[in-house]
């Protein structure tokens, strides 16, 4: 390369030690990549980086930069010091779509590897935290040829902005004996309904779908999640009393003890004197955690179906919230169950569009009207599983009371009447 | 550029992971049995119908350069079966059919210089947001906070010594992208934004501005003739908040900008309800290019855990059972007057019983 490379003391700090290190592959793209653009374009970054290290203080800015037809799925990013470092100057992120479970071929990998080397800075992640893989620094003019360019092979852009954003899940059934869902199936009939709402950012704010296949929850849906998709079960948890046994003969009997039935959050568990488990089923609350100390010896039920929450979401504005339950339990087995879940989504979304504020997270707005005249806008009852507790306050009205009494022996009237249906 | 046709759009969404699916993992989809953990890094998955998955997972710089991915896919070629997932911690999973081929795969990624582990009771890759490399509002970087503390904290990736798993978040502003972590090092500025007045009323939209602070502290004000906002700064938390919608209200600092540990966020409901993450130490020097003294918190944090939590205590269970005066005994770090609540529904952190444990 004939031009000058910038001194990068304090980042080649970050290439000394045992993990792999980001700084190093930068180099790479500068040092030995045969693409020009690319070396140029490693070296300013560097430069930049480098300069926010010394200085600590970031240089880019945002903007407006959006491929033909979409309004959103591009993080726009130009640079503050682009006089110092003009290669990198417009350095946009492309947010795009991973398939559900993040599943790829190396084959695929390649290929993309091959698309964004041609136009972009040849740096990716996947994923970020939003679920997305990041295409990271294109120019406003690549940006548009490198979408272009994936979108014919299958890939299209996911969201930034107040729009419904890219969805995630769990490895779920592809891998796990713990799933009670289909949530590559979930994932797709929820996010793939509302592509426009992805791609033409219109809502209050930001709408994240995430799925969970069971209670553990490694997507982070309750605390992440506006709308938390979690596959559950409601019968009995499979007991295979043999492994039991040579579980407790393996670890001991005290071990057993002490690290499941003790732990269990409801004490619905007993350890009988012959060594087999019982467990009182009604008052299990599916926490897992029975099921993953004794993997061999526990499964979830085989009655499946999904509780949902609502409202899930970081700090910004009135603090960290959690999802609630909205639908405790679901069955997902049918394309009309499928359809519902996906009715109770647009139900949402559209309550949310017409009564958010500007900036207000599903949740927040929960918050601020209250749950009840939500769950009145999108057409759900009420239901005692919603609650940690009844209300302590004395401070209501209550003068509908009959009235919402009737309603709720009507429900278990009918509630019979189906299941005996 | 030549105005040339526009190309329209193929809106196709999520594609369908089955594509790229392992073929075992197509075939006994949702028919699972259990999984064992040969060693770490290791994870093998048997079905109902007798068939098996070996998985191994590798932690990665997780922003990756070309070389360092197509390297990632040769070696899945050369000795896996071509199939890999990203975990939601950006580390890569290989999924292979045949036991034989595990330890080569495992050589073949430490010789390439990839990290073998993150799984089961280890310290997994800690999650990270975008930082100075690519983001328009931090406070400090990302990668490189998460590079450095990787160095240290290799050995509990690749080993599986802690009680139970260890999910270590960071985030680089004080509101945004970070999620809930065992434990989480993030942004917490100490000042109030400074103000570029002459920028103001040309790139903010005020209105929005006075809307997104949390507690009502911007106002509109005038300027040398010049309309602008003002904050009062008594009133100001130094969230931040103001910055994305106007850039011209400073909140980043050279110096007030510091770090600050919170533990205990859990996501799980296994043995209690998910939980959210709290505060136990701030004032952190924002010390690039590594950082020492915020890995310093976090080690010996890590090392009370690792001591005193009992078998599948995550953070939070153990802070739970042992009680919060114990905690900021073990660990050595202060109790301040800034550790006690007063956002809306604080009131419910506070202790309204005599369970002291003394
Ligand atoms: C200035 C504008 C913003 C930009 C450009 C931006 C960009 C991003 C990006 C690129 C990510 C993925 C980060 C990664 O993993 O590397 C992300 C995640 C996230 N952002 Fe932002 N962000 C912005 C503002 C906000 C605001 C104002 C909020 C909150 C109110 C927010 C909340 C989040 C959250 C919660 C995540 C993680 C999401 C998840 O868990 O799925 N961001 N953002
Ligand atoms: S959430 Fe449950 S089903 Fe999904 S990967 Fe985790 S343990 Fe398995
Ligand atoms: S899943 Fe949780 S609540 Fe249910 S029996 Fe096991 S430990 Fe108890
Ligand atoms: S945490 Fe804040 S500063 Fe960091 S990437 Fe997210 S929005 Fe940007
Ligand atoms: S930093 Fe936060 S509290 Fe202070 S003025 Fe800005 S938005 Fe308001």
């Amino acid at each position: 390369m004939t031009k000058k490379m910038h001194d990068t003391p304090m980042l080649d700090e970050l290439e000394k030690g045992p993990w792999p290190s980001f700084i190093s592959g930068i180099k790479r793209l500068r040092d030995q990549h045969d693409d020009e653009r690319i070396n140029g374009l490693a070296n300013d970054l560097l430069g930049q980086l480098e300069h926010s290290y010394e200085t600590r203080k970031g240089y880019w800015k945002g903007g407006t930069v959006s491929v033909y037809g979409y309004g959103g799925g591009i993080i726009p990013r130009f640079s503050e010091v682009a006089k110092q470092f003009p290669e990198s100057k417009e350095f946009h992120t492309l947010r795009v779509q991973p398939p559900a479970g993040n599943f790829y071929t190396t084959d695929m990998l390649r290929q993309l590897a091959d698309s964004w080397e041609k136009w972009g800075s040849g740096l990716v992640t996947f994923h970020g935290q939003t679920g997305n893989i990041m295409f990271i620094g294109a120019t406003t003019e690549n940006t548009q040829h490198f979408f272009d360019e994936i979108n014919d092979y299958g890939w299209d852009l996911g969201g930034a902005g107040p729009c419904v954003r890219t969805a995630m899940s769990c490895v779920g059934s592809a891998r796990c004996e713990q799933s009670c869902a289909n949530e590559h199936k979930i994932h797709r009939s929820l996010v793939n309904n509302f592509t426009d709402d992805v791609h033409r950012p219109a809502l209050p704010y930001k709408f994240k779908f995430k799925v969970s296949g069971c209670p553990n929850d490694c997507v982070n849906s309750i605390e992440r999640a506006d709308f938390a998709v979690i596959g559950t079960w409601r019968d009995e948890i499979k007991v295979d009393q043999a492994e039991v046994k040579s579980f407790i003969e393996n670890k001991g009997r005290q071990y057993v003890i002490d690290n499941v039935i003790t732990r269990c959050p409801t004490n619905c568990m007993s350890l009988r004197d012959d060594d087999s488990l019982e467990i009182d089923d009604r008052n299990c609350v599916k926490c897992m955690h029975c099921l993953n100390v004794m993997v061999k010896a526990l499964s979830p039920g085989d009655d499946h179906g999904v509780t949902v929450l609502l409202g899930g979401k970081r700090t910004l504005k009135i603090g960290d919230l959690m999802g609630t339950v909205i639908v405790p339990f679901m069955k997902l087995d049918t394309e009309e169950d499928y359809e519902r879940l996906v009715e109770l989504a647009e139900e949402t979304i559209d309550f949310w569009a017409e009564n958010g504020l500007e900036h207000e997270r599903c949740g927040e707005m929960i918050e601020r009207i209250g749950l009840v005249n939500f769950l009145e806008g999108i057409g759900v009852e009420v239901d005692p599983n919603m609650v940690l507790h009844p209300r302590e306050s004395s401070y209501v009205r209550m003068d509908g009371w009959d009235e919402e009494a009737e309603k709720w022996f009507q429900r278990k009237v009918e509630e019979k009447a189906a299941a005996a249906g | 550029m030549a105005r040339k046709e526009m190309r329209t759009p193929i809106e196709s969404g999520c594609p369908d992971g089955f594509q790229y699916m392992h073929p075992v993992m197509i075939k006994n989809f949702g028919q699972w049995k259990y999984h064992e953990h040969p060693k770490p890094g290791v994870l093998r998955h048997v079905a109902h119908s007798g068939d098996e998955i070996w998985t191994v997972k590798a932690g990665t710089q997780r922003i990756l350069d070309v070389f360092s991915l197509r390297k990632l896919c040769e070696i899945g070629d050369k000795y896996a079966d071509g199939h890999v997932r990203f975990t939601i911690r950006s580390n890569i999973e290989y999924m292979i059919k045949d036991e034989a081929k595990v330890q080569p795969l495992i050589d073949a990624l430490e010789e390439a210089g990839f990290v073998v582990g993150g799984t089961a009771n280890s310290v997994a890759m800690i999650s990270h947001t975008q930082g100075w490399l690519h983001c328009d509002i931090p406070g400090t970087d990302a990668s490189g906070v998460v590079k450095a503390m990787m160095d240290e904290l290799i050995e509990d990736f690749k080993n599986c010594r802690m009680p139970n798993r260890v999910h270590i978040t960071t985030s680089c502003c004080q509101i945004n992208c970070g999620g809930q972590g065992d434990i989480a090092i993030n942004v917490q500025h100490t000042k109030p934004p400074k103000i570029n007045h002459d920028l103001v009323a040309n790139v903010c939209e005020r209105p929005s501005v006075v809307a997104r602070c949390p507690v009502a502290a911007i106002r509109p004000a005038q300027v040398n003739g010049k309309p602008t906002l003002e904050v009062d700064e008594k009133k100001c938390i130094c969230c931040g908040a103001c910055y994305p919608p106007c850039p011209p209200m400073q909140i980043n600092d050279p110096e007030h900008t510091k770090l600050a540990v919170w533990v205990g966020g859990n996501h799980s409901n296994a043995r209690s309800k998910p939980s959210f993450q709290k505060l136990v130490a701030a004032g952190i020097p924002n010390n690039p290019p590594r950082w020492p003294e915020a890995t310093a918190v976090v080690k010996q944090i890590l090392k009370s855990y690792e001591q005193d939590a009992k078998d599948w205590e995550r953070v939070n269970d153990w802070i739970d059972r042992i009680g919060w005066p114990r905690f900021f005994e073990l660990t050595g770090l202060p109790f301040t007057k800034y550790h006690i609540d007063n956002w809306r529904g604080s009131r419910k952190s506070l202790n309204a019983s005599t369970y002291i444990r003394l």
